[in-house]
């Protein structure tokens, strides 16, 4: 790598302050310091520093999706031909590459236009702010497309990358900024401005779907059961009763993801494999990750106890596996920006966060995929969590002054 | 009553080239410097001028602002030069070492028959003072005010720090004296903490009628702050003292023998070091001597002190007035390409707190060759808990550093900015992923607290 680093050196002068393209700095910046860590010194302060920095956690976030993103691919790639075929009972693992190949054609589109737009934003701030690119949204950039049903317009994507950018992080101040996760916020603007594209039963599945064919998903079907009146999709899928319901969408087909939903968030078991390098490498926090699920099982076991109907009745552990629920526990509600940052309020964070998740899931049939709305709400309020503990820690260390 | 603390929290940098037990004495340096920035927030007045001769324990200047507090020359010599900075800021006043040191001599008297104020006014009379720190500011200790307790740390946990056991091995009497005055300081208590994990050396444990407390734990468990926070914290309005182990044996040396004789073992560590040992010099010696056929290559850092706290000096540099070692490390001004050495390299020779890295695995044993380089470009704050790790305070260092950077006098005097120094944020500052420096944004946020609040 000689001749790439002799070619830098022979570069630089161009590109800092006074240069031929200072203009381009971030832009040259960027580049040299992710082809080489920067041969920047410490001035003041400790004369060594660890060897983590933020491209390495942030690289280390991505390739815990990677799992996430290769089932996804090939998910995507079945029901798009279960809906062609509309017959869903094709056997799953049959006729794989071809699977993979219409998966990746759906999904790749859709990850470029969100690095596209996403980075091109950024850039366009470190222009105006003369830095260079920070590494936030190259875990935004992957998030983006995994929560995206696949048959969303690519348009759509790249409005909603943009606005989360710019509303959600940018005036802020950037990454470490921002309030809000900034792939939820992306997803909260679709469901909110495009409902009919990001909800219902005709966008999970890619391609158009033969006549009479609905391609809902679990969430969806279950949700027809809260309603007065079982849609015909409902009727047609489950008949009457959660055993048909189990028929449809076993347990153990939800932990290994072979049902319909957003891109990377139907496998269990690929969201814990993401979750072990997270934990493992110390990215992640145990304490959100664990207290959201206990949370959204205590949820589960409420409305159990309540009961009444089929949803109602659905055993607790199926709502840890179906639906965004466990890629948001461990993926989203997991941003060390805007979850809470103290120890304690990581817990509480996280459990009412699980807790809300089901809640709104269950509760109010309109919006059956309550996990990034309970995110989202709890982003807003890990600020408040926060403050009583940081409250609790000073009156603790007021109270040793009476004592002593 | 003696306490036995456990840590939890704190880090230990495994770093090569720590100092063999070897003790060297050089030749007196020829130029000795006295730096007034290694005491914050002092302003000089000078009393010596240039070319003028002076003694070892002659006070060449004071605090401009609070004048009993006097600084003395190290060494008898001629005041050589008195280097001045912007808007004629003193920077340092260098002093030619003569060839036979002659001392001031004062009058020497036991300590037990003083009283308090005559010990305190002696050591303001002798330049001793300044060995005396702060808390809260980390500063040097104002004498009107009151301590609550006076703090002595007998280890020194940094990396690679001199093993203060082995340098003040039968030192007994003098340190034994120093603490004696130390007692005259305060009406309370006089707290000598020692590392619960080694034996002490019996210059620590047989000094009577002070507090011996144990601490057990990784780096920052030597580190006076530490100690405070665990065994008698400090509260706002409150004041704890401190001195520096081989201080108080140079206090016990002057009240012993009625001179100011600013010798003491330093510590000469680092991977660039061929023969790390243990010198014998004096305070604010010019290191060109000592450094003479010891560094490995040339392009080094110097580093009067350790790697988390020490100041950057050059290879003719001086050391510092509190410091007891010399760190030299390579420096790290270069390139890495990312996927050999670089940010998304294996590591192996990256030492790091975070499981990023393979550190963990590695054994115990290995010892790593840190250089300078920040391994990564300052960020906003994004990863949360990592300080906590290595933070053995009930304060909360994030929130902590955050008020300091937003110049929140509130918010710093409720979550604890009373009871902590920069270097208790060395180790956060250390394992920031995101590169900030924690260290100088609490000296800004205590030169805050200081202007307004004290």
């Amino acid at each position: 790598m000689k001749f790439l680093e002799k070619y830098l050196h022979k570069m630089e002068p161009h590109f800092i302050k006074g240069g031929k393209y200072e203009k381009w700095n971030p832009l040259f910046e960027t580049m040299a310091t992710f082809a080489f860590t920067p041969k920047l010194v410490t001035t003041k302060g400790t004369h060594i520093r660890d060897g983590v920095d933020l491209k390495r956690t942030m690289m280390t976030v991505v390739l815990a999706m990677v799992p996430c993103l290769l089932f996804g691919i090939y998910n995507t790639g079945h029901w798009a031909e279960v809906a062609e075929a509309g017959n869903r009972n094709l056997d799953f693992w049959a006729n794989g590459g071809a699977k993979f190949m219409t998966g990746l054609w759906v999904v790749l589109p859709i990850i470029v236009v969100s690095y596209g737009v996403g980075l091109s934003i950024e850039f366009l701030f470190g222009f105006l702010r003369g830095h260079s690119l920070h590494e936030g949204f190259l875990v935004s950039g992957m998030l983006i497309p995994l929560c995206m049903p696949a048959d969303v317009p690519l348009w759509m994507v790249g409005v909603a990358t943009a606005f989360a950018v710019i509303i959600g992080k940018e005036i802020f101040g950037g990454t470490g900024m921002n309030i809000l996760n900034i792939a939820l916020t992306a997803r909260a603007f679709l469901f909110f401005a495009y409902p009919t594209s990001m909800s219902g039963d005709k966008v999970w599945m890619a391609g158009d779907e033969v006549d009479g064919f609905t391609g809902s998903t679990a969430l969806g079907d279950l949700a027809t059961f809260m309603s007065d009146k079982p849609t015909i999709a409902g009727e047609q899928v489950l008949g009457n009763g959660l055993e048909a319901y189990a028929n449809s969408y076993s347990f153990l087909d939800s932990v290994l993801g072979i049902i319909p939903g957003s891109i990377g968030e139907t496998s269990l078991i690929a969201i814990l494999i993401g979750a072990l390098i997270l934990l493992g490498t110390g990215v992640g926090s145990f304490r959100i990750m664990a207290s959201f699920f206990i949370g959204g099982y205590v949820m589960g076991l409420i409305l159990n106890a309540f009961g009444g109907n089929e949803f109602l009745d659905l055993p607790a552990h199926f709502h840890l596996a179906i639906g965004g629920f466990a890629f948001g526990a461990v993926f989203m509600a997991t941003d060390p920006v805007t979850a809470s940052q103290t120890e304690t309020g990581k817990i509480i964070y996280g459990f009412l966060g699980g807790f809300l998740a089901i809640m709104i899931r269950v509760l109010n049939p309109a919006y059956p995929e309550g996990v990034f709305l309970a995110i989202l709400f709890m982003n807003v309020m890990a600020p408040i969590i926060d403050h009583y503990v940081v409250q609790g820690n000073i009156k603790r260390r007021l109270k040793r002054v009476k004592t002593t | 009553m003696s306490k036995t603390v456990k840590l939890k929290k704190g880090l230990n940098i495994r770093l090569i080239g720590a100092a063999n037990k070897v003790k060297t004495e050089v030749a007196m340096p020829k130029m000795v410097s006295i730096k007034p920035s290694d005491f914050h927030g002092m302003t000089p007045k000078m009393l010596v001028k240039e070319g003028q001769e002076v003694k070892a324990g002659t006070i060449i200047f004071q605090d401009k602002y609070n004048e009993p507090i006097k600084f003395s020359s190290p060494v008898s010599g001629e005041i050589e030069k008195i280097v001045r900075g912007e808007k004629r800021r003193i920077l340092e006043v260098l002093i030619s070492t003569s060839q036979n040191q002659e001392f001031e001599i004062s009058e020497i008297r036991s300590v037990e028959s003083m009283s308090n104020d005559e010990v305190k006014s002696t050591m303001l009379a002798s330049g001793l003072w300044p060995f005396v720190k702060q808390r809260p500011l980390d500063i040097v200790a104002n004498p009107i005010n009151e301590p609550k307790s006076i703090f002595v740390s007998a280890f020194d946990s940094s990396p690679l720090a001199p093993d203060f056991n082995y340098v003040l091995q039968g030192k007994n009497k003098e340190f034994n004296a120093g603490m004696e005055v130390l007692k005259k300081l305060t009406s309370g208590k006089v707290h000598l903490t020692i590392n619960g994990k080694a034996t002490a050396e019996s210059t620590f444990t047989d000094v009577k009628g002070v507090e011996i407390n144990k601490i057990v734990g990784k780096h920052p468990a030597g580190n006076v702050g530490t100690q405070i926070h665990h065994i008698d914290p400090v509260n706002k309005g409150e004041f704890v003292w401190t001195v520096n182990a081989q201080d108080v044996s140079i206090i016990g040396r002057y009240f012993l023998n009625g001179k100011y004789n600013a010798k003491r073992t330093i510590a000469l560590t680092g991977s660039e070091i061929k023969n790390p040992h243990y010198i014998d010099t004096i305070i604010g010696a010019n290191v060109a001597d000592i450094l003479e056929g010891q560094i490995t290559s040339d392009n080094v850092r110097v580093i009067s002190g350790n790697v988390l706290t020490g100041d950057k000096i050059s290879k003719d540099g001086y050391l510092g007035f509190y410091h007891n070692q010399i760190t030299v490390i390579p420096e790290g001004n270069e390139y890495k390409f990312f996927l050999t050495t670089g940010w998304l390299g294996l590591g192996f020779d990256k030492f790091s707190n975070s499981r990023l890295f393979p550190t963990f695995i590695l054994p115990k044993s290995k010892k790593f060759r840190l250089d300078t380089n920040t391994n990564g470009e300052e960020r906003a704050f994004v990863v949360t808990g990592e300080l906590e790790r290595v933070f053995p305070f009930d304060i909360l260092p994030m929130q902590l550093a955050k008020a300091a950077i937003t110049d929140d006098i509130d918010g710093m005097e409720n979550l604890g900015i009373y009871e902590v120094a920069p270097e208790d944020f060395a180790l956060c500052e250390y394992v920031c992923t995101t590169k900030i420096d924690i260290q100088d944004k609490i000296r800004q946020g205590l030169d805050l607290i200081a202007s307004e609040c004290m």
